[in-house]
């Protein structure tokens, strides 16, 4: 039997959070998180979490496993698991709605803020804006985050100034429009970069890299973006 | 709400890189220091060293990268841990306290340095 200690937290009927300790049997199986967090809602529907693609893709079901974020459905147990206990709490930083269900709207305001869209004001050509393979593997590692938030939430900078500091998530959406050849707002999304918040909140201790499940490497985004705004004011 | 006029240059990029060369500033006086004292150095050797023009230009831009850099790690860390977002009310009240104290302190420490420089 698997010790699962589970975040619970309904604001309608409770004063405070609280850990709700459940035993469930996995069948001895290494199944993912995600798997288990079904079988404690078969027996208690109260229990509350998101999830839609239960495969890695969507980005809906970030939680924080034994202390570390990741996406439920693509962790296995034998990964997540110490000494037969597994926590599950919700993503650190971001306010609780319910149970491990948190409110990103402050994690969706800082994406907002870098214009996570193509800016081209010349004209557009017949077909298509083209690029060379050279230039769009520049986009590699870049334009695959699903926005999961497990970077983002895993960053102290973040905790502290979740208002002010764009974030590891946020920050390598700016990269990804930065390093596009297609796009000609550079100088506009850099002069907007920097603050000593926006970017410069990052010291590098690569927390987001750590917790990334697709693999990407915010920190060095970043430091292409300081690189950039080094290189725009010499 | 924290914001960035008390910072030190209001850039982010201006504070990082007056961090950089601050350090580098530092690393070379302290080496220098460390290479002096080791390599054997008496009172008036020591005292001779300090009254030449080039000496007292070094130890006072030592000093000034000294006070900078405190500020730009200080501010960080205050806008980090006093902020309204994390004490409530309070935060703000602490974080600007503690940043005039720390002003203070340093501009303390920076005009008596000039005075121990140029004393003799
Ligand atoms: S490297 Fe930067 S963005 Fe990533 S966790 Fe650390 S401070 Fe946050
Ligand atoms: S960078 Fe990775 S951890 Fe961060 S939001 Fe994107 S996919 Fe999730
Ligand atoms: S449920 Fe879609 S990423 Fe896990």
């Amino acid at each position: 039997m698997l010790q699962v200690s589970i975040y619970r937290y309904n604001p309608e009927v409770d004063v405070e959070p609280y850990m709700q300790d459940v035993e469930i049997d996995t069948g001895g199986k290494d199944m993912m998180v995600l798997d288990v967090m079904e079988l404690i809602k078969a027996e208690d529907d109260t229990v509350v979490y998101r999830r839609s693609c239960r495969e890695g893709v969507c980005g809906s079901d970030g939680v924080n496993m034994n202390g570390t974020n990741g996406l439920a459905c693509v962790t296995p147990l034998s990964k997540a698991v110490r000494k037969n206990k597994l926590v599950l709490r919700p993503l650190p930083g971001l306010p609780v709605i319910r149970d491990l269900v948190v409110d990103m709207s402050l994690f969706y305001a800082q994406y907002e803020k870098v214009q996570p869209y193509l800016q081209n004001h010349t004209p557009a050509p017949a077909i298509e804006r083209l690029q060379t393979p050279e230039e769009r593997e520049k986009l590699d590692g870049l334009y695959e985050c699903i926005l999961c938030a497990c970077c983002s939430t895993a960053c102290p900078s973040f905790w502290w100034n979740p208002d002010r500091f764009i974030g590891p998530a946020g920050l390598l959406q700016a990269y990804r429009f930065l390093a596009d050849t297609r796009d000609t707002a550079t100088d506009e999304r850099l002069g907007r970069l920097d603050d000593p918040f926006s970017v410069f909140r990052c010291h590098g201790i690569q927390a987001c890299v750590n917790v990334c499940p697709k693999g990407l490497n915010p920190t060095r985004a970043i430091g292409h973006i300081r690189n950039m705004l080094l290189s725009r004011a010499t | 709400m924290v914001t960035s006029v008390t910072s030190f240059g209001r850039s982010g990029l201006y504070d990082w890189f007056v961090q950089r060369a601050s350090a580098v500033i530092l690393l070379t006086y302290f080496l220098f220091l460390g290479w002096t004292l080791v390599s054997g150095v008496d009172y008036s050797a020591w005292k001779a060293l300090f009254q030449q023009t080039w000496m007292r230009v070094f130890s006072l831009l030592a000093l000034i990268s000294l006070c900078a850099h405190a500020w730009v790690g200080l501010w960080t860390v205050f806008t980090d841990y006093l902020t309204q977002r994390l004490l409530g009310a309070p935060g703000s009240v602490l974080r600007l306290s503690a940043e005039a104290i720390s002003a203070l302190i340093m501009f303390t420490y920076l005009i008596w340095g000039i005075q121990i420089l140029w004393s003799s």
